[in-house]
């Protein structure tokens, strides 16, 4: 056991933290220091010019090969860069759903003629990704999707809606489930397609989410037909009727900690012991004095996460696959979201009712028990799959 | 940067958990409760019992493996292992529920009294486990207390930030004499019979007050890896049952409100567990934050088990609310070392204050 960090790692860490710091600070200063959130219109374009800064200074997607944008961190320097990214304040990647959820499955199931496409548009921005999974009547349930895709000549036909779609205003392609064989039932006969947007037949309708951002779309598929060429390499990811087991690969990318490190938490959890320092100088008389062990209950809870993130990296690293217990991370960083931010709503007091961070944090918080897979669900999948429960 | 366990130290661990396993089952833990109703005529320990001759075989099994030397230094006779070799080990002692001061004896007084040089010539007996120390932090409730032949009081009460080891004398009797000590009859745990020690006589100081820092902090990283333990032993014991148990014409553990009780408690011990090896890496190396991440891992450990409890309780229902059934036995020691060696609360305010908050 070493808990310490490397030469190379902190030297990655050093060399990451000096450039993020000069770079978000020009990003803002360009805007006059005014950023809109990236799930707004023009929130969005601003974030996307932040993410090509990422890009071609070659810190868009660390882990990844050289050859596609990345420069071939370890997990480690991953994680370290992830720290500093949360800590000098960095935004939300508005690329997220494209270079933590489908990029991994593109590296596992993808053609090299995919691969080369699609990974380095995806990184630098050109291509924006959104996630088609959920339907108006497969959200938990998942395998009831019934959005259609037809074989036929040169391509396929596409029908049905996906919904809850983040950011899908804004995206260019989409990474969906759709069921190819009319016949099949539940997670038997899908085929995980990328889809360009501007298709025709294809309609996307934004909608606000509970913060009012634009964060959602409903995408529309009226007999759209997706040619074959559409995508160097064709549009099909891991082969027809497949789609199921392709999905399966990266929600545990989106369940684990690729999409929500352990930087962000603990990032957040030092601005609260930062605010708790700030009310108690401002006025020590105006600070409920149970919100000290509360402050140290949350900054336990982040610290927690992180090290649990350490011993499944070092499991990793060994060539130990992550399994159903990421279900259980999943549940514990959701929920220690909204938990840092109540807290810090109560810290603030009734001022808290003004928009700021902490209210914009806090309703964004509320939504992480819900997406990627309810925490209801997760509390299933951990319960059979890492407690070894009956299933029925 | 490796978060792991050696080989050397699972194999280690995995020597431990057998040999408990094989001598330490739960009638040898309720071996060790008094025979009979309490002073109150409450029957608080009913249910099959071993032997009494084989409470005490367990600690000579654990002496001839070395584990009751283990923190001692190899100078003093013992294996001078680090906080990390034996934090598993503790892990074990807990998923047990040894009826022993293995705390208090093993991961305290040993390398504490070896560091003081040995003064009252019982760490050959520690590590031999013919003598055992009860240490007692913060309060004035000696664990184990009929059982031990020295006692230590680690506290920062009369010297103010400064810890202080003591050892003293007298104040404790074994047997309820009226005048003298209390025995306390009805202990939430009957294994470990609790003293209260009054009217004590002080024999000496015990190390400079970094040792006695020290020793605190070992006694809550060794609490806090035996309540992990405990923890993980509820869990066990409630999956099996509750994947047998049949109601409405299935196993109860197939019911969705079950499964998210023990995913519940599944994920508090997931988390906890890595503060308490991390507290043992800080403790080893002698970390600036060492007593911080010692106070994080006894907060976290307390809150988990104590929540693993109750789950386990409610999951099984009303066998699980009775003497008979073994869950008591480990409710009740993760009940009281939630409390000992220093509240989650009391833990928590020591991580606020090295936050600087």
């Amino acid at each position: 056991m070493d808990l310490t960090w490397s030469a190379d790692e902190e030297a990655f860490r050093a060399e990451a933290a000096a450039w993020l710091e000069a770079n978000l600070r020009a990003w803002r200063e360009r805007h006059g220091g005014r950023i809109l959130s990236g799930d707004t219109a023009e929130g969005f374009a601003q974030h996307l010019e932040w993410e090509r800064t990422l890009f071609d200074a070659g810190w868009a997607v660390v882990s990844w090969p050289e050859a596609y944008g990345g420069r071939a961190a370890s997990l480690w320097q991953w994680l370290a860069f992830e720290e500093e990214y949360h800590r000098l304040g960095g935004p939300p990647r508005v690329t997220q759903n494209g270079i933590f959820l489908l990029a991994p499955s593109i590296f596992e199931f993808g053609t090299p003629e995919q691969q080369d496409h699609v990974l380095p548009r995806m990184a630098s921005g050109d291509d924006r990704w959104c996630q088609g999974w959920s339907e108006p009547n497969a959200g938990s349930d998942l395998a009831s999707i019934t959005s259609k895709a037809t074989r036929i000549d040169g391509g396929w036909i596409l029908d049905g809606q996906k919904t809850w779609t983040t950011r899908g205003a804004f995206c260019t392609h989409l990474f969906g489930l759709f069921r190819s064989d009319p016949e099949s039932q539940r997670h038997h006969g899908l085929t995980y397609l990328l889809v360009p947007l501007d298709l025709d037949g294809i309609t996307v309708r934004g909608f606000g989410r509970l913060d009012g951002d634009e964060g959602f779309a409903e995408v529309f598929f009226d007999g759209a037909f997706l040619p074959d060429d559409a995508l160097p390499g064709g549009v099909v990811l891991g082969g027809e009727q497949q789609g199921w087991a392709v999905a399966m690969a990266t929600t545990s990318s989106e369940r684990g900690l690729t999409l929500r490190s352990p930087g962000r938490f603990c990032a957040t959890a030092d601005r609260l012991v930062g605010l708790y320092r700030e009310r108690l100088a401002a006025d020590p008389e105006a600070v409920d004095p149970t919100l000290r062990d509360r402050v140290a209950q949350r900054w336990m809870e982040a610290e927690a996460y992180r090290l649990q993130t350490l011993q499944t990296v070092t499991r990793t690293v060994a060539g130990q696959p992550a399994g159903a217990e990421t279900s259980l991370v999943k549940i514990w960083w959701s929920e220690l979201d909204i938990a840092l931010h109540e807290t810090a709503l109560d810290l603030l007091g009734p001022e808290a009712e003004l928009e700021g961070a902490w209210s914009k944090g806090w309703q964004f918080a509320l939504s992480g028990p819900i997406y990627a897979g309810t925490n209801e669900i997760q509390r299933n999948i951990a319960a059979e799959r890492v407690l070894g429960l009956p299933r029925k | 940067m490796h978060f792991a366990f050696d080989d050397d130290q699972l194999a280690f661990r995995d020597a431990v958990r057998d040999l408990l396993a094989k001598e330490c089952p739960p009638e040898v833990v309720r071996a060790a409760w008094p025979e009979g109703p309490d002073e109150h005529g409450a029957r608080k320990g009913d249910g099959a019992r071993a032997d009494p001759p084989r409470i005490e075989r367990v600690w000579v099994a654990l002496a001839e493996m070395g584990v009751l030397g283990m923190a001692v230094p190899q100078a003093h006779g013992g294996l001078g292992l680090t906080e990390v070799d034996w934090v598993l080990l503790a892990e074990e002692t807990g998923f047990a529920a040894l009826p022993h001061p293995f705390v208090e004896t093993v991961c305290v007084a040993g390398p504490l009294l070896a560091a003081a040089g040995d003064p009252d010539g019982l760490v050959p007996g520690i590590v031999a486990g013919t003598a055992t120390v009860g240490v007692v932090p913060l309060d004035d409730l000696v664990a184990w207390g009929d059982r031990v032949d020295r006692v230590v009081l680690l506290d920062q009460r009369t010297s103010g930030r400064h810890w202080q080891a003591r050892r003293v004398e007298g104040g404790l009797t074994r047997g309820p004499k009226p005048g003298t000590p209390r025995r306390i009859e009805a202990a939430l745990d009957g294994a470990r019979a609790p003293l209260v020690l009054q009217q004590w006589k002080e024999v000496g100081r015990c190390g400079t007050p970094d040792d006695a820092a020290l020793a605190f902090d070992r006694g809550a990283l060794g609490t806090a890896a035996q309540l992990v333990g405990l923890g993980r032993r509820m869990l066990d014991l409630t999956v099996g049952y509750v994947s047998e148990r049949r109601q409405f014409g299935v196993p109860v553990g197939s019911q969705q409100a079950v499964k998210h009780h023990l995913a519940d408690a599944a994920l508090q011990l997931t988390f906890a567990a890595p503060a308490v090896y991390r507290a043992a890496w800080s403790l080893a190396t002698g970390a600036p934050e060492a007593a911080r991440d010692a106070s994080m891992a006894k907060a976290m450990a307390s809150d988990a088990a104590r929540l693993v409890g109750r789950k386990a309780l409610q999951c099984h229902g009303a066998i699980g609310y009775t003497v008979e059934y073994d869950l008591h036995l480990y409710l009740k020691r993760a009940e009281a070392l939630a409390r000992a060696w220093g509240s989650a609360g009391w833990h928590r305010n020591r991580v606020a204050t090295a936050l600087g908050i």
